[in-house]
């Protein structure tokens, strides 16, 4: 595939961990007191522990997992309100295939599916609409989940859906947004991150210009990233120059997919269809303002939480569990009292066990528990 | 659900809903390229783009030029690092 090869080419890896280990070694940084970067894409969480990269990286160099994995921040009570969705007469309901294991207070979709609820796994909410419209005696729910990488799919499906004038089709919406939730980090006074690699496909969408205020007003750089190996170790490397070079600035490493204006196609999409929540609850991290959206009133037929009735319940995380502190970055994951034994990525408790993209998952997966013994 | 795959778009299947035929990585499917076709880039020269496909929508268009200038960039280093490990091994100040 296109510029993936040229992306894994481990001779410039090389080069770019001998300029990381040059400007570490003039850094005052220690494996005591190291350097704290936090990469806030699930994605580039995977691709980190895929390729090793924390293993190359000098031991004065800390990563921290940030929290944007949105099936992992998916709170218990609104997997609760899936499965009492799904588990109604006469529903289809639809879902990416992440989403599935993911543990509800009572039992996962998953489990409400073996129990007899019409759940079918898809690829895309295209596939949802499609499904509604063959399936016009159903009524098909599409869990509509992920920060803004995902929203104008869901967007641009629900437009479709009225274009076509489909009655039997909604949206179970769960989208959240990446900025609130970096502001909400940034002000936790636990936290000491002191530069952030940005999350390259939300960029598509929102453009590089939103992350301004870390650079500006919290003076910690941002690079956006790309996902292949030497994307990541390249944008590490521009986060760490600009701390040596005493700058704090929003830089874009991914500039062959993501400009500074992100995509105007989909976020006008995003913009008609959806407005922001005043709060949204995140597993772990609890409510944050302004950080999830829900359909606008013009769309309100297609919003299964008027249509359906739903617990719509708060639920604490399972007692023991420690997903708050792992997400941001207070705990590693091996330090978790569950990790392991009672939480593990074929029974997970918590949901950063879920997915594949979450850190517990990366740790247990990769090596993690290795280290943690 | 989050990662977006590289693909080449091979045919526009429906123009109104713009709809085309992506080739990824050998699998092709339909995928929805509303967001990659504005006026500087109309669906008619959509065909051989290369996008980013993320659940059945195409999210980006590869830029190709900077593509290179990133491998351009990464190439530099390795020849100035070199021109340095030269220059040491030389024994020049």
């Amino acid at each position: 595939m296109k510029y993936i090869d040229e992306f894994r080419d481990p001779e410039k890896a090389a080069v770019l961990m001998r300029e990381i280990n040059a400007m570490m070694e003039k850094l005052p940084y220690t494996a005591e007191k190291p350097l704290t970067i936090m990469e806030l894409c699930g994605g580039h969480t995977h691709a980190i522990f895929r390729y090793g990269i924390e293993g190359m990286l000098p031991k004065s160099i800390e990563l921290i997992h940030g929290p944007g994995c949105p099936v992992c921040v998916l709170p218990m009570g609104r997997v609760d309100d899936a499965v009492a969705i799904a588990e109604q007469p006469g529903v289809m309901f639809t879902t990416f295939g992440d989403a599935m294991r993911v543990p509800g207070s009572k039992k996962s979709l998953m489990q409400a599916k073996a129990d007899g609820a019409d759940i079918r796994m898809v690829y895309s909410p295209m596939d949802a609409l499609t499904l509604a419209k063959n399936n016009p005696d159903k009524k098909v729910v599409f869990f509509a989940l992920g920060f803004e990488t995902t929203m104008p799919s869901s967007a641009l499906t629900v437009l479709q859906a009225e274009a076509e004038g489909v009655k039997n089709f909604f949206l179970f919406c769960n989208h959240i947004t990446i900025i609130p939730t970096i502001r909400a980090l940034l002000e936790d006074p636990l936290l000491r991150i002191e530069g952030f690699v940005g999350p390259g496909h939300v960029s598509l969408v929102i453009g590089t210009t939103p992350y301004g205020f870390v650079a500006e007003d919290y003076r910690k750089p941002v690079v956006v990233s790309g996902f292949e190996p030497l994307d990541v170790l390249q944008s590490l490397w521009m986060v760490i120059k600009q701390i040596s070079e005493g700058r704090a600035m929003v830089e874009n490493q991914y500039q062959r997919f993501v400009s500074d204006a992100g995509n105007a196609v989909a976020q006008a999409a995003v913009d008609k269809v959806f407005v922001l929540r005043d709060h949204f609850e995140w597993r772990g991290l609890g409510s944050i303002e302004h950080s999830g959206v829900e359909l606008r009133p013009a769309y309100a037929s297609f919003d299964a939480e008027r249509h359906f009735a739903m617990p719509g319940v708060q639920v604490a995380d399972p007692e023991g569990c420690q997903c708050g502190e792992v997400l941001t970055g207070t705990l590693k994951p091996w330090q978790c009292r569950m990790f392991g034994a009672k939480c593990n990525p074929a029974n997970p408790l918590g949901a950063l066990m879920v997915s594949s993209e979450g850190t517990c998952a990366a740790y247990y997966q990769y090596g993690g528990v290795k280290e943690a013994s | 659900m989050c990662l977006g795959i590289p693909g080449q778009i091979v045919a526009v299947q429906d123009n109104v809903k713009k709809i085309a035929l992506v080739d990824v990585g050998g699998v092709r499917r339909a995928v929805n390229i509303a967001c990659v076709v504005d006026d500087e880039h109309p669906i008619e020269k959509a065909v051989g783009q290369w996008v980013l496909v993320h659940v059945g929508f195409a999210m980006g268009r590869l830029d190709e030029k900077q593509a290179h200038e990133t491998l351009a960039l990464l190439a530099e280093l390795g020849e100035a690092q070199e021109e340095i490990e030269a220059m040491k091994k030389s024994g020049a100040a």
